[in-house]
């Protein structure tokens, strides 16, 4: 059975982030992930990171558009640590090698970003993602005799011993098929958010909320699941993401009229407003009938304003998506997009080093709810949240790992895995498809916990989402060998996505406000007396989501009527 | 809603049977992709097709397959551009070359892909003292290597590299574009090793036979072979590395013998490229050794008329007019203050310029 000081599950940004810093400490590390680590999620992140390095700006000013950003139910002690540690860790990133672009002075340039007071974005063309990706697994690759890289691992549960600790996690070779156990210390899990639970969504197929529901049946509290984030320019033609950096450059949103709508929103940022007002302000003029494209379901996103040199050097990958997936020059002519599923804020939570209220278990990143985001993300600030908390998990998680003795990781939980994975292969054909039930949850959450919400659509999708998870548990698959056998693991993966649809379906009917992402059709107004706390969702012993409520942390700013 | 006709090479490593084509019908809009054509048949018929698959936006490389016998994503690749491309009508899906397929359409990219990628060196060497802010460095030079930086692994350029079909040991396309990426850096302190590695190795740079198969291949414009040739150039003009291959000697005897003929003179060419660029390379012992050892090619070369006896002591050439032209180019290209490279993130693709 390996074993290890700090085991990693999942290998994006937030992921490699801290097997990088666990390994620097002289820890033992394993990083497992169930895609190779450059196929992670993280790698379609394009607008960039922020960071307040101009001489002009200060972190307290990102704090500040964070806190706002997040409708204030971000907690402040954690926005005050990411704002800070942003420049040193932009400036880590650039030692590294990541290929940031530069001014006519040769320093990094940075654009303007929705939702902030400055231009604080710095960036590699639009694949920022792909580049700091490339470039982690690049250092990853350099240490590869200190840390042991389990590529293509799928892990299907986390083990806790006898004190309630988390000892280590299970995992499936999608190679060989082989079960393992993987005993740590600790475990940090950095497998990504859930956006698989919509579709469309911007998200990758990969991201089926796999450590959320993990977490959560094990016991973890999962925080802040009704704030999901719709992003303003996601192709109307499939959903693909069409980077903020566009209207970072001076991209236009146009409605039927061919009027800058936004002026009606948000006059002062205009398009560069939060992404939870942009899209609602989207969502508004398609429901009033002023939106374009055939059915009326789009708005135009007009690049021609930005100088043809300036796309194709910074907005190149764009270019590409417009030309390849739409049909569009974006040169020359408009873009139709529409507000589509992008970002999970909530997820399991954790504190400002990483640590879940189970010994032992940590989370960073997207699967993780720290909170930074609270309400709404800013962009930009993804990359940033698993850098900054991967980095703190992994060295907080390696420092435990010093003062302990290994726990005993009990293999009872690899047969039992062993066994459900053989049940689902074993299941008699007269069920349902995964795929279909995929299918339905995707259209179910898009159609009713979206950009507008009320008690009764949020109701029913609770309803369907029910009738899903029992269908889910005889659904049968065709693949019966062992041998990368994904059907089966897609089967795993619809039981983790309707756990998570579940606690963001409860949680949306819980709170009885309109705050960030979560718009409230029967509750329009924003209540700070009743609502600035934080939903949490547990596990009960019959296996239903519970709620309960945690403060929201406030440092230096009271919650004040949010305008753009 | 059209209807296509997927014909999916299949391989099932337990079931201890060889590979076989299995057809699957699909309906979707033309302009939706060969993978999402894949996942109806996954999802409807199916489950177990084998293919990685992830982001569906060509950025994740997971993909990486060949259509139509050509090597590309199959989430970049049209269902009617392929059914156009097919050769009956059916469009045609395998996994991709040059490396070994462990189920369906999935390769194993570690066994040969990431071999070589860790070949390189893949990380920046950064130069001393690191700076306390970032290091300032010229706009242009962070815009140069995105090209190189865009690179999502895929494999497709492995897979059709005819050189490394020839000589597996070839580093290849994909390794040699991540190469270029810390020469090209300037924050990197070990260019000059870099490139000494990479044309002194056998497999290195100088293996590379110029068959743009790479470039065509590439989904993300990153012409792995013009970074290829770029590392050449900054080995061979700019640091002067005079690599026991050759291959600095074959490029500049190659670039003398067309501006002096407006031809290859294919008689000059190995003994140049062994003794260096003069007509008297021949009688080098160095340029004899080489030819001794040569014998077999020149052996071919002469029965394929390739080069005749003759030519030997009388070049074939080109027109006096049209020879002057080919010194015209010389001299434009030569005359510049600066070398100008190719780079789609500057100077864009070619429609991009109309």
């Amino acid at each position: 059975m390996p074993a290890h000081d700090v085991l990693i599950i999942g290998a994006g940004l937030a992921g490699q982030r801290a097997a990088l810093a666990a390994a620097e400490t002289g820890a033992s590390v394993a990083i497992m992930s169930k895609v190779h680590p450059v196929r992670s999620h993280s790698v379609a992140a394009a607008g960039g990171i922020n960071a307040a390095i101009a001489i002009d700006d200060d972190w307290t000013e990102h704090a500040y558009d964070t806190v706002k950003g997040s409708d204030f139910l971000g907690d402040q002690d954690a926005i005050e640590i990411m704002c800070s540690e942003a420049p040193g860790e932009a400036m880590h990133l650039e030692h590294i090698g990541v290929t940031f672009h530069r001014n006519d002075k040769g320093e990094l340039d940075l654009r303007a970003f929705g939702g902030a007071s400055k231009k604080r974005t710095a960036y590699v063309a639009d694949i920022t993602g792909q580049a700091i990706l490339h470039v982690l697994y690049e250092q990853l690759m350099r240490h590869h005799e200190t840390v042991d890289s389990f590529e293509e691992w799928f892990c299907t549960s986390l083990i806790r011993d006898d004190d309630g600790h988390c000892a280590g996690a299970v995992a499936r070779d999608i190679r060989s098929g082989t079960i393992e156990v993987f005993n740590a210390k600790s475990v940090i899990l950095a497998n990504g958010g859930n956006g698989q639970c919509y579709k469309p969504t911007t998200n990758a197929l990969i991201c089926t909320g796999d450590g959320i529901a993990q977490a959560y049946r094990a016991g973890a509290p999962i925080m802040d699941m009704e704030m999901v984030q719709y992003h303003p320019t996601t192709l109307a033609e499939n959903g693909f993401l069409i980077t903020e950096g566009a209207r970072g450059e001076g991209a236009h949103l146009l409605n039927s009229e061919g009027r800058r709508f936004m002026e009606d929103y948000a006059p002062n940022k205009m398009e560069l407003a939060s992404r939870d007002v942009v899209s609602r302000a989207e969502q508004t003029e398609i429901n009033e009938g002023r939106g374009v494209g055939p059915d009326g379901q789009g708005i135009y996103l007009d690049i021609t304003v930005v100088p043809r040199k300036r796309v194709l050097e910074a907005l190149r990958e764009i270019v590409n998506i417009g030309r390849d997936f739409a049909g569009t020059d974006i040169t020359r002519e408009p873009i139709m997009i529409r507000p589509g599923q992008h970002y999970i804020m909530g997820g399991v939570r954790t504190d400002v080093d990483g640590q879940t209220p189970i010994p032992g278990l940590y989370a960073a990143g997207e699967v993780a709810c720290v909170s930074v985001h609270g309400g709404n993300r800013l962009g930009a600030n993804s990359l940033l949240d698993t850098l900054i908390f991967g980095r703190r998990s992994g060295e907080h998680a390696a420092r435990r790992g010093k003062e302990l003795a290994m726990p005993k990781a009990p293999a009872t939980r690899a047969s039992e895995d062993a066994a459900q994975i053989k049940q689902i292969i074993d299941r008699p054909h007269d069920g349902r498809r995964v795929s279909e039930i995929k299918d339905e949850l995707g259209a179910t959450m898009n159609e009713f916990v979206a950009v507008y919400r009320d008690e009764d659509g949020l109701k029913k999708a609770g309803e369907i989402v029910g009738r899903l998870k029992e269908q889910a548990a005889e659904a049968y698959v065709d693949d019966r060998g062992t041998v990368f056998n994904q059907d089966v693991l897609g089967a795993l993966e619809v039981g983790y996505m309707i756990d998570c649809a579940e606690m963001t379906i409860v949680s949306a009917i819980d709170r009885k406000e309109s705050r960030g992402a979560q718009f409230r059709l029967d509750y329009p107004d924003r209540h700070d007396e009743e609502w600035l706390k934080h939903i949490n969702v547990t596990r009960s012993a019959d296996g239903e989501p519970e709620i309960s409520y945690s403060p929201v942390t406030i440092t230096q700013w009271e919650p004040e009527v949010r305008k753009y | 809603m059209a209807e296509f006709t997927l014909r999916l090479r299949r391989y099932d490593p337990e079931s201890g049977d060889a590979a076989y084509w299995e057809e699957h019908t699909i309906d979707l809009e033309p302009h939706r992709s060969v993978l999402e054509g894949i996942l109806q048949a996954k999802n409807r018929d199916d489950g177990s097709i084998g293919i990685r698959c992830s982001c569906r936006a060509a950025i994740c490389g997971s993909c990486g397959v060949r259509i139509n016998g050509r090597p590309d994503l199959a989430c970049h690749t049209h269902l009617d551009h392929a059914k156009k491309h097919s050769s009956d009508g059916v469009i045609e899906v395998e996994p991709m070359g040059n490396m070994p397929v462990i189920k369906d359409l999935i390769v194993d990219m570690e066994a040969v892909h990431w071999k070589k990628i860790r070949r390189v060196t893949p990380w920046l060497i950064p130069k001393q003292p690191v700076p306390e802010r970032e290091y300032v460095v010229p706009r242009e030079a962070m815009v140069d290597v995105t090209q190189s930086m865009a690179c999502i692994q895929c494999g497709a350029c492995v897979s059709d590299c005819l050189s490394m079909e020839v000589d597996p040991e070839f580093i290849g396309p994909a390794a040699l574009a991540k190469a270029y990426r810390f020469v090209g850096d300037p924050r990197d302190d070990q260019h000059f090793e870099r490139l000494q590695d990479l044309a002194e190795d056998p497999h290195g740079i100088y293996d590379c036979t110029h068959c743009f198969q790479c470039i065509d291949a590439c989904p993300k414009g990153v012409a792995p072979m013009s970074q290829i040739m770029r590392l050449r150039r900054l080995a061979g003009n700019d640091f002067a590395i005079e690599d026991r291959n050759n291959g600095e000697r074959h490029e500049a005897a190659f670039v003398s013998l067309v501006k002096q003929y407006g031809l290859l003179n294919e008689a000059e060419l190995l003994p140049r490229s062994y003794g260096g660029d003069t007509p008297l390379a021949k009688f080098k012992p160095s340029a004899a050794a080489e030819l001794t050892s040569s014998l077999p090619a020149i052996a071919k070369a002469l029965l394929r008329r390739k080069v005749t006896p003759a030519a030997v002591f009388k070049p074939h050439k080109l027109a006096p007019a049209d020879r002057a032209e080919v010194k015209r180019i010389y001299e434009t290209v030569e005359g510049r203050d600066e070398r100008v490279e190719f780079n789609i993130y500057i100077s864009g693709r070619d429609e991009d310029l109309t």
